[in-house]
């Protein structure tokens, strides 16, 4: 696609479409990167100054302190740990589980499947405040609550609709013929999983893996729900003691999140460079 | 190495399609049979049920002298080629052809001793350390057969292996195939739509249609005795001439009469009309057909011809009404469609016959062959009586 208009480039009509793309294009990436920016400037400033106007875009004084009291006015890494404990388990769990029932999904004959699936996609439809409740009732009949088991145990059950389709579709661009194959070569429905399927589908896992875990490193709700214990809280929730009734240590506020978001950048760009590579892996025929 | 009975075989698909009904094959012990018959006919149906990918509705399955039919794909003993091959893209030759190896917990000293050992014997030696997106449609194909054999299995199952190869190297796995499994002295149970691969490989072929057996004999006795008008009309290229001609008394013999040509029929006949079947190679111009028992010719005008160096493929019309195969779902496979006929003879090519002039044609009489006009099945199929070549080897 893009080849072919780059050949049809002198014909007017494509080129003013490149042009107007273009400028649609440059005015989101400004519309997502102006809050980071903003976020990053003022991290390096000094308090007094993060409320001038006009907007100090490149601070008058860099104040690099910020970033090591930020992390210790709070206990930064006592919650990044407990954000890490939550999230490793939930990533492993929404993979290992989500792999599984999609595979079933995809490859599996049995009565009931199909109408099965589409329960399960119909989930996909159910915004997460709607099971809220009786969730929560559930967790606290099971004396769960205040542990950190409501955020991990849900992931090792089937590991989200979404994740599961994502997966089964991937599944379905793999030709039956290599199962069929190991199967009659004597291959149990494992060993393929474990040999022919996920060697092929890593694209679509680290896809898995990495929404999973920025989705769970950056939720607030399930751990401002269910964590009683201050000593327990994740990032998220920690990175509010930054703000009391009277006043918000902005400068702070914004080193620490900063420092929050550097794991979602990191595992971004590593998923970015499996994908490419998956799909080169995968290139049939 | 064994022999695969299937018995009483019916397949019927959960949507209700009938794949295989009532089918009883017997593969011998070291034999390569060649099922053939168009797309749709239950041909990969019965190797996929073989293999256990599919489990009969009815009847039953059995390699060796134990049934099958329920044992599960892997505990089977047998291997299979796909016609897209399989091949695992994220491994290498090596790994693909390991693979079987690795599910026998074989070690890891002797599984590397048997994948050379038979890569050597395909001669792939150097593909091994390559990713099958690497190679050429003929080399995967050799990697496919490697990964087969690789487990020494009792039989060998192929779903079209050479369909996605272009005509020149068909001709030449063909003909490695043979060797191959004249090699292994393995069975082999070979699943193609293209009757000259059938024709070529099998030691017997299994001809099917909608699902049902039409003949299993060899190659040579499915094309000089077709069982029934499908066969007589799916094999050959270009196929049998099948013309529906009147029985008539002559001289106290009863014969079918098209045109000038007089077919001395089998004894017993009773209908009124008769299919007459005779090949294009068994119609020539006199004089170029040579040793034939030949009827008198008759005088026809030419339409058209096709020259293949050989011979010329003359095509000229008849005033009889044609046999037409039927393509559709009906339980009968032909159609007597209008006359007249347009009837394909194969001319010697020396004969130089242009379109459009007129000619007489002669019909070796003693090569045609008959079905009955209502059932389709062959009427007194004469089989040779002694299986000794006609032409001695000096």
């Amino acid at each position: 696609m893009t080849a072919s208009a780059v050949v049809l480039g002198p014909r007017p009509s494509g080129r003013w479409a490149r042009r107007l793309s273009a400028v649609i294009i440059v005015a989101g990436v400004v519309a997502v990167l102006l809050p980071l920016a903003w976020m990053l400037s003022t991290s390096l400033k000094p308090e007094s100054q993060v409320f001038r106007s006009p907007i100090e875009w490149i601070p008058s004084t860099f104040r690099v302190e910020n970033y090591s009291e930020a992390v210790t006015l709070i206990p930064f890494w006592r919650y990044a740990l407990n954000s890490l404990i939550v999230t490793v388990p939930v990533v492993i769990g929404t993979v290992l589980t989500s792999t599984a029932v999609a595979y079933a999904f995809a490859r599996m004959r049995a009565p009931g499947l199909r109408p099965l699936f589409f329960l399960v996609i119909a989930a996909i439809m159910l915004p997460a405040e709607v099971t809220l409740v009786p969730s929560f009732l559930l967790f606290k009949e099971l004396g769960w609550v205040g542990t950190y088991s409501p955020l991990i145990v849900p992931a090792w059950l089937g590991g989200g609709a979404f994740n599961i389709f994502l997966l089964r579709q991937y599944f379905l661009t793999i030709p039956r013929e290599q199962d069929e194959l190991a199967r009659v070569e004597g291959h149990s429905f494992l060993s393929i999983l474990l040999r022919v399927i996920i060697p092929q589908s890593w694209p679509a896992i680290s896809v898995v893996a990495a929404l999973t875990f920025v989705d769970v490193w950056n939720d607030f709700l399930g751990p401002l729900i269910y964590l009683t214990d201050q000593k327990l809280y994740t990032l998220p929730l920690g990175l509010n003691f930054y703000k009391d009734i009277y006043n918000t240590q902005w400068a702070h506020f914004m080193a620490a999140s900063l420092l929050a978001l550097l794991p979602c950048i990191v595992i971004f760009f590593l998923a970015q460079r499996a994908f490419t590579q998956g799909v080169v892996l995968t290139g049939r025929r | 190495m064994a022999a695969i009975s299937l018995t009483g075989v019916s397949k019927t698909f959960t949507d209700g399609t009938v794949a295989i009904a009532g089918l009883t094959l017997e593969i011998g012990d070291g034999e390569l049979l060649a099922v053939l018959g168009p797309s749709g006919c239950g041909k990969s149906t019965v190797l996929r049920i073989v293999a256990g990918l599919e489990v009969p509705t009815e009847g039953q399955v059995a390699i060796g002298d134990q049934v099958v039919t329920e044992v599960a794909p892997g505990a089977r003993d047998l291997a299979i080629v796909f016609q897209d091959y399989a091949l695992y893209p994220h491994l290498t030759v090596f790994d693909n052809m390991a693979f079987p190896l690795k599910a026998k917990r074989m070690k890891r000293r002797a599984i590397d001793q048997r994948v050379r050992e038979v890569a050597a014997l395909l001669g792939i030696e150097a593909l091994l350390h390559r990713r099958p997106r690497a190679l050429s449609g003929g080399e995967r194909q050799r990697v496919a057969m490697g990964r087969a054999i690789v487990r020494s299995p009792s039989a060998f199952l192929m779903d079209e292996p050479l369909s996605n190869l272009d005509a020149k190297l068909r001709v030449q796995l063909r003909s490695e195939i043979r060797t191959l499994h004249r090699e292994l002295g393995a069975t082999f149970l070979y699943v193609t739509h293209d009757q000259t691969e059938a024709l070529t490989i099998g030691d017997r072929v299994a001809v099917m249609r909608r699902g049902r057996l039409q003949q299993v004999d060899d190659p040579q006795q499915v094309y000089d005795f077709p069982a029934n008008l499908f066969v007589a009309g799916f094999i050959g290229t270009p196929p049998m001439n099948l013309l529906l001609a009147p029985v008539e008394q002559e001289k106290g013999h009863q014969v079918a009469r098209v045109g000038n040509w007089r077919f001395p029929l089998p004894e017993g006949v009773q209908a009124s009309e008769i299919v007459v079947g005779i090949r294009p190679e068994h119609l020539g111009v006199p004089g170029f057909l040579h040793g034939y028992e030949s009827s008198s010719a008759q005088e026809v005008t030419v339409l058209e011809t096709e020259t293949l160096g050989s011979v010329s493929l003359l095509h000229f019309p008849i005033e009889v009404r044609p046999v037409l195969l039927r393509d559709d779902a009906s339980s009968s496979s032909f159609v007597v469609g209008d006359s007249p006929t347009v009837v394909i003879a194969a001319a010697d090519a020396q004969a130089r016959i242009a379109a459009g002039s007129r000619v007489a044609i002669a019909a070796d009489v003693s090569r045609a062959r008959f079905f009955d006009a209502q059932t389709g099945a062959a009427v007194g199929q004469r089989r040779p009586v002694s299986t000794t070549p006609c032409v001695k080897a000096l």
